[in-house]
């Protein structure tokens, strides 16, 4: 069963799950009707138009052996109720999905997405973060103390059925060509608004990774908390210039704002969740999923390059575009020195003429 | 017998001469010891071949250079460079940072160093210093040291107190040039990964004594840098550094000041804040930097929690400085000489 297939990730894993041989039935749960453009997917996955706290009839009717829980959003939605329904949907939501799964007898599995936003934003933070590096402050934005709840009533969850086999997939900032997330819309955008005097480090991975990683996890046993994103590190600045965009650094006060206004207007989605990443960064260690899924999900270089090609247009100072200004200006200068070395040649003549000219007049 | 006559009789006059005194050993700083021998003369090249064959060779060198600069102008404006984990940018620090630093590290404090084939030349270690000079110049002259004296060029990756990494700009320069909050994660993890960590157990109270305290090793903290270095196994490298208390004498510290801005200290010395930003030129003392033989720290890796082990351990460290401020305090009698 996988809930929260109408959203992109949902939609993507359910009929990846639906492909599988060792599948026998994908069930969709979700409130809301996919998308036209997600529909296609969803051809052989079974849907039922329901919120969790149906999930307890559904799960008890139908005896799933696993769930997939990809319902989470990681931004309040105006259209579906804001910030009210977004909490709603990710902390009530999780924690009847649980109640429901724990008196599933069936159950052997349980696939929990959560977010790298676990470990929190605080100056005092190790440079890099392991499963088991604890947040040190309550975060502020809304999805990620979201996060902090969801992985609580998990732990719980696994407490009360050490039988099942409960998977965490602490996933950084997902990104593809067509994936459509806040942080791509972010990116995608000419003019990129960044924090004045802060560079953060990020780590993205890349959407089919993501889903390699899913699918893993549903099919194989691999119980426990990984951390998902690709190796290497783009500082939020380098990320800017290599997609081309033009960075507007605002102080963090002043970027708060703006933000507040423009998602009060209904353009852009930066909020609290946003800022913090953008002042703190944050990397995370791989090793304890690379070592579990023997799967090494694609660098975060090779994942944003995968991004900027999808995203050409919008991009003003291409790595392109430098290089044949680069060029450009070595050539003026080229230019420039052969011609006064022209005209010193020339001065030269002439005076080795007048020279001359002197020495027949004097002989 | 005249006294020609007498001098003539003593054994071996002859062949006796004065010892010529050898060349004063030219060490790494610029202006090191007065030199006492004048300097071989070049030969002056010959008018001529000036003309013919050393002018295209400078044209050529602007050429390179400029090329240089705009590729490197290039790199940068479309992200084509590698940071670490950390946030540490090579090329960044090694075209920007250290050349700007060269000129404080050579022509402003004339710095010697010392000892510092006792820093491996791979695998991790990690350098544990005295702490003073009311801004932390002196970390960054110790990493500029390491990468301009080692025959590797090795990286100094700083541990850096979380104040810093609130500060912004400040926080976005440390992290660049290598440096990382000042805990056990970052300080096991870099020095697993073979990285020279830098460590500065002092921390404010070192950086913040008055000038009268100067060369007085504060308390280190709780030890935690013995217990990283023991927990990795990695051998600690103690180092003095004499130079660094003379560029902002302390003479006060403006408490309620310090306390309204949310700095642990507000210095208050000759020259600031009376002279106002004039009040941050350094003064120019003479630096000097020992790096103390290495203290081995592999056949402890089991006893990392225990206390009295990292204490002994800390002390041992804290001596070796101390013992070594003072004989570097003697090698320099004058703080402002050359």
């Amino acid at each position: 069963m996988v809930t929260g297939v109408s959203r992109y990730l949902g939609a993507r894993v359910a009929s990846r799950l639906a492909g599988d041989p060792r599948v026998e039935r994908v069930i969709g749960l979700d409130p809301h009707d996919p998308p036209p453009a997600l529909a296609g997917l969803l051809d052989d996955v079974e849907l039922i138009h329901a919120d969790a706290r149906a999930a307890v009839g559904v799960i008890a009717e139908l005896g799933a052996e696993a769930i997939v829980h990809l319902a989470v959003a990681g931004a309040p939605d105006s259209q579906h109720g804001g910030r009210a329904a977004m909490k709603e949907q990710n902390v009530i939501g999780t924690m009847q999905l649980l109640a429901a799964a724990q008196g599933a007898s069936r159950l052997r599995k349980l696939v929990v997405r959560s977010s790298t936003a676990a470990y929190g934003a605080s100056f005092r933070d190790p440079a890099v973060f392991t499963e088991d590096t604890e947040p040190r402050a309550v975060p502020r934005g809304s999805f990620a103390r979201d996060i902090l709840d969801i992985e609580g009533y998990v732990r719980g969850f696994r407490r009360r059925r050490p039988g099942v086999a409960a998977t965490v997939l602490r996933f950084a900032p997902l990104i593809s060509s067509t994936a459509d997330t806040t942080l791509t819309r972010y990116f995608s955008q000419p003019f990129v608004p960044t924090v004045l005097g802060r560079d953060a480090r990020l780590q993205f991975v890349h959407v089919d990774d993501a889903l390699e990683i899913l699918h893993r996890s549903v099919v194989e046993d691999h119980p426990g908390t990984f951390n998902v994103a690709g190796a290497g590190v783009l500082m939020l600045s380098q990320a800017v210039r290599r997609a081309g965009r033009v960075s507007v650094a605002l102080p963090e006060g002043t970027l708060s704002s703006v933000a507040a206004v423009a998602r009060a207007v209904g353009v852009g989605q930066i909020g609290l969740d946003q800022i913090d990443l953008f002042v703190h960064g944050r990397v995370v260690d791989t090793t304890r999923l690379v070592e579990e899924f023997e799967f090494t999900p694609r660098s975060t270089e090779t994942a944003f390059a995968d991004f900027i090609a999808g995203h050409a247009n919008g991009s003003s100072l291409t790595a392109d575009r430098l290089a044949a200004a680069e060029r450009a200006i070595l050539d003026g200068i080229r230019r420039f020195r052969a011609a006064a070395a022209q005209e010193s040649v020339d001065e030269a003549d002439v005076e080795a003429e007048a020279g001359v000219g002197a020495g027949k007049r004097s002989g | 017998m005249s006294q020609d006559e007498f001098r003539r009789q003593l054994p071996g006059h002859g062949d006796f001469e004065l010892p010529v005194e050898p060349p004063a050993p030219r060490l790494n700083g610029k202006r090191p010891v007065p030199e006492f021998t004048t300097p071989p003369v070049k030969p002056e090249p010959e008018p001529e071949q000036l003309e013919t064959s050393d002018k295209p060779d400078t044209l050529d060198i602007w050429d390179q250079r400029v090329a240089n600069g705009l590729a490197f102008l290039r790199r940068r404006l479309a992200g084509a460079y590698e940071v670490d984990d950390f946030g540490f940018d090579r090329e960044l620090t090694e075209t920007v940072f250290f050349p700007m630093l060269r000129v404080l590290y050579r022509d402003w404090f004339r710095t010697e160093v010392f000892g510092i084939e006792n820093v491996a030349s791979s695998g991790g270690g990690l350098i544990v210093g005295n702490h003073s000079g009311t801004l932390a110049l002196d970390a960054m002259m110790l990493s500029v040291a390491l990468n301009d004296q080692h025959p590797e060029r090795r990286h100094l990756r700083l541990l850096g107190a979380d104040l810093v990494f609130r500060v912004p700009f400040l926080s976005e320069l440390a992290r660049k040039s290598g440096a990382t909050v000042a805990c056990n994660p970052d300080a096991e993890r870099l020095m697993s990964a073979g990285e020279l960590v830098g460590v500065f157990p002092e921390g404010f109270k070192g950086i913040g004594k008055r000038f009268t305290d100067r060369y007085k090793l504060q308390r280190f903290g709780r030890g935690g840098f013995v217990a990283a270095a023991l927990r990795t196994g990695t051998p600690i490298v103690p180092v003095a550094i004499v130079g660094a208390e003379e560029i902002y004498p302390i003479l006060a510290d403006f408490k309620p000041l310090a306390r309204l801005l949310g700095m642990p200290y507000f210095p208050v010395t000759p020259t600031f804040p009376w002279l106002g930003p004039l009040g941050l030129v350094p003064l120019p003392s003479k630096w000097l930097i020992q790096f103390c033989p290495p203290i081995p720290t592999a056949h402890l890796v089991d006893s990392a929690d225990d206390p009295m082990v990292v204490y002994n351990l800390a002390d041992q460290v804290r001596e070796t400085i101390q013992a070594t401020l003072h004989s570097l305090l003697e090698k320099r009698p004058d703080p402002f000489g050359l």
